[in-house]
């Protein structure tokens, strides 16, 4: 995981699974539709890589196919970079 | 009655539009009322009586709406799932209220009469819907049925109006849900109280924002239908998406929002509000939790210059208090507004844990009667006992189970809770389904869940465990379970994994240790 994974990891990890073993997240791990993330946590994680990232998240982003595990959220950061 | 306002705004504004799926489709008060006379003939076709009860297993959209109304129509009571709740407990509340048959799309059919099944229970011909949308499918579905088996036209049911029109389940401390049994009376009280407090018209289009299984989605279907409005259909995804809810109630030209305060929240805080105009808006609704005071003052800032109504009722009784907030937030105001006072169509009275009135001054529980009020719990005598209070003229009082004091200006202030449910985006939480849920888990050996509540944030739930085993679940693991098991928003927001919970000295788990823990 790259240094933009692990920002995230760190911020999900943080906001959203305080206590949480850092192993049992994985790249992989599903976060909206295993109940991880629900819908205002969603809009939490877009805020938060907007700011960090310099980037703008469309409204047709927030979605699973975009945002259900930190490889797909790095994907997309990557893509506005 | 409920479905007479569709064939009265019928005859008026046959040609008005009735409901809109924003950027699909529309519906016109005529095509509405004979799609849902067809919904009423064939549901009597397949054996549906006056006082039978329909499911409702469909998204939000206008086939769901004439559904409504046919099952109304038939003289039975509709009962809405959440599509997206957990199959397995939809499944537990058809079978409680034993529905004749049930409205539903083919995606979600399977799978619903498996766990029914599993309850010892069966659906008898479900009416099968391939999709959603515009009405097309139940149309679809209706001349499907109509071609194997015609059924017969029949006459709209002449209800009473003690009859029930809808039962909505709610969260249950027992851990199973329980369902409130709604009559046409408590709907019209409420739908007519809304016609002389907030005047609309035919020009006015309203929001439908919450799920149909949602007692807010009252106001908006009836209120609208009755005044031959329109009603502005935002679908269960959407309607958590505050990017797009600003441009949806500017190009739909809403005029009377009605949601819970979290999504106004979330609107004021992420919509990008200040990128649209919304010359139509006028009034703004909420209801379901505390508005937090932060983000009503960014709300009515961005959108200045409309009414403000706090809306306060349990499903029991809907709406039965109101606060009209003033044009402009004084700064000096630092705690939430108040629930305000009575409807017309109900009487509120505070009383003590014995049931008697309290002195003027003193805080207490909120109890309310008249015609809004709820006859109490389907297929469960006791727990519709223990929630009434009979005084010496014979008149029921639904005790709402909120503690409350009397301000100033003679306007209820909500100052706690007399039980273990907390309110979580307008959402009914019993802290005790939650844990009956989690003690399903085979690694669980004990768990408490509590509620944690601030101004940032609103409530947020928090479960206390500890394992049978050393080596225990993941955090991840357990959340998962829970969305599986729960509504997702009785999934808690946090946990923590303990040896052991604390005790009382009567061994019972000490819930004032884990709060100030917590």
């Amino acid at each position: 995981m790259g240094q933009i994974g692990e920002d995230i990891k760190e911020f999900i990890l943080r906001e959203f699974l305080p206590g949480e073993n850092p192993h049992a997240l994985t790249d992989s791990t599903p976060l909206i539709t295993e109940g991880i993330l629900d819908s205002l946590a969603t809009l939490k994680l877009v805020s938060f890589l907007e700011e960090r990232f310099g980037i703008e998240i469309g409204a047709h982003e927030t979605d699973v196919e975009h945002l259900n595990d930190i490889a797909s959220i790095v994907n997309l950061v990557c893509s506005k970079e | 009655m409920l479905h007479y306002l569709l064939d009265n705004s019928a005859r008026s504004l046959p040609e008005h539009v009735a409901v809109v799926e924003p950027g699909r489709a529309t519906i016109d008060y005529s095509d509405l009322a004979i799609l849902s006379d067809c919904v009423r003939d064939r549901l009597v076709h397949l054996g549906v009586h006056p006082g039978d009860r329909v499911g409702i297993y469909l998204r939000k959209s206008i086939d769901a709406v004439a559904a409504i109304f046919g099952a109304l129509k038939a003289g039975a009571a509709y009962v809405p799932v959440d599509p997206f709740a957990p199959p397995a407990r939809n499944a537990y509340v058809l079978k409680d209220c034993s529905v004749r048959t049930v409205v539903i799309e083919r995606c979600f059919a399977e799978r619903l009469q498996i766990e029914i099944n599993q309850l010892g229970g069966t659906i008898q011909n479900p009416l099968l819907l391939d999709d959603v949308g515009g009405g097309r499918f139940l149309r679809e579905a209706l001349t499907r049925e109509q071609e194997k088996n015609p059924a017969p036209v029949t006459q709209t049911t002449l209800s009473s109006p003690d009859d029930l029109a809808y039962i909505l389940y709610t969260s249950g401390s027992t851990g199973k849900p329980k369902g409130v049994m709604l009559s046409h009376n408590n709907a019209m009280s409420f739908v007519n109280w809304c016609s002389e407090a907030f005047e609309p018209n035919q020009h006015d289009r309203f929001s439908s924002h919450a799920p149909f299984h949602f007692d807010l989605s009252i106001l908006d279907i009836y209120v609208s239908i009755k005044h031959g409005a329109t009603l502005v259909l935002i679908g269960e995804e959407l309607g958590k998406e505050p990017l797009h809810l600003a441009s949806l109630i500017s190009q739909e030209q809403i005029s009377i929002w009605y949601s819970t305060p979290s999504i106004l929240s979330l609107l004021a805080q992420y919509g990008k509000l200040e990128q649209y105009r919304y010359p139509c808006l006028r009034i703004i609704h909420f209801a379901g939790e505390v508005f937090p005071l932060k983000h009503l003052r960014a709300l009515k800032a961005l959108l200045p210059g409309r009414r403000y109504f706090n809306l306060y009722g349990p499903t029991e009784t809907n709406v039965c208090t109101y606060f009209e907030l003033p044009a402009v937030i004084p700064d000096e105001q630092s705690k939430p507004f108040p629930i305000g006072k009575s409807c017309s169509h109900v009487e509120t009275k505070v009383v003590n844990e014995d049931g008697q009135l309290v002195p003027e001054g003193e805080k207490g529980e909120l109890c309310v009667t008249g015609a809004g009020v709820t006859q109490g719990y389907w297929n469960s005598p006791e727990r519709t006992a223990r929630s009434y209070l009979e005084d010496a003229s014979g008149r029921r009082w639904y005790r709402t189970g909120d503690i409350v004091a009397v301000d100033n200006d003679g306007n209820y202030i909500i100052v706690g809770r007399r039980d273990r449910m907390v309110k979580k985006r307008g959402y009914r939480i019993e802290l005790g389904e939650i844990e009956t849920a989690l003690y399903r888990h085979p690694a669980v050996k004990e768990v408490a869940a509590i509620a944690l509540a601030d101004e940032e944030n609103g409530v947020r739930i928090k479960a206390f465990l500890s394992c049978r085993e050393d080596t225990h679940p993941s955090i991840i693991e357990l959340k998962s379970f829970c969305s599986q098991n729960l509504p997702r928003y009785m999934v808690p927001d946090f946990f923590a994994i303990r040896e052991a919970l604390p005790k009382t000295s009567t061994d019972k788990i000490d819930y004032q240790t884990l709060k100030e823990i917590a």
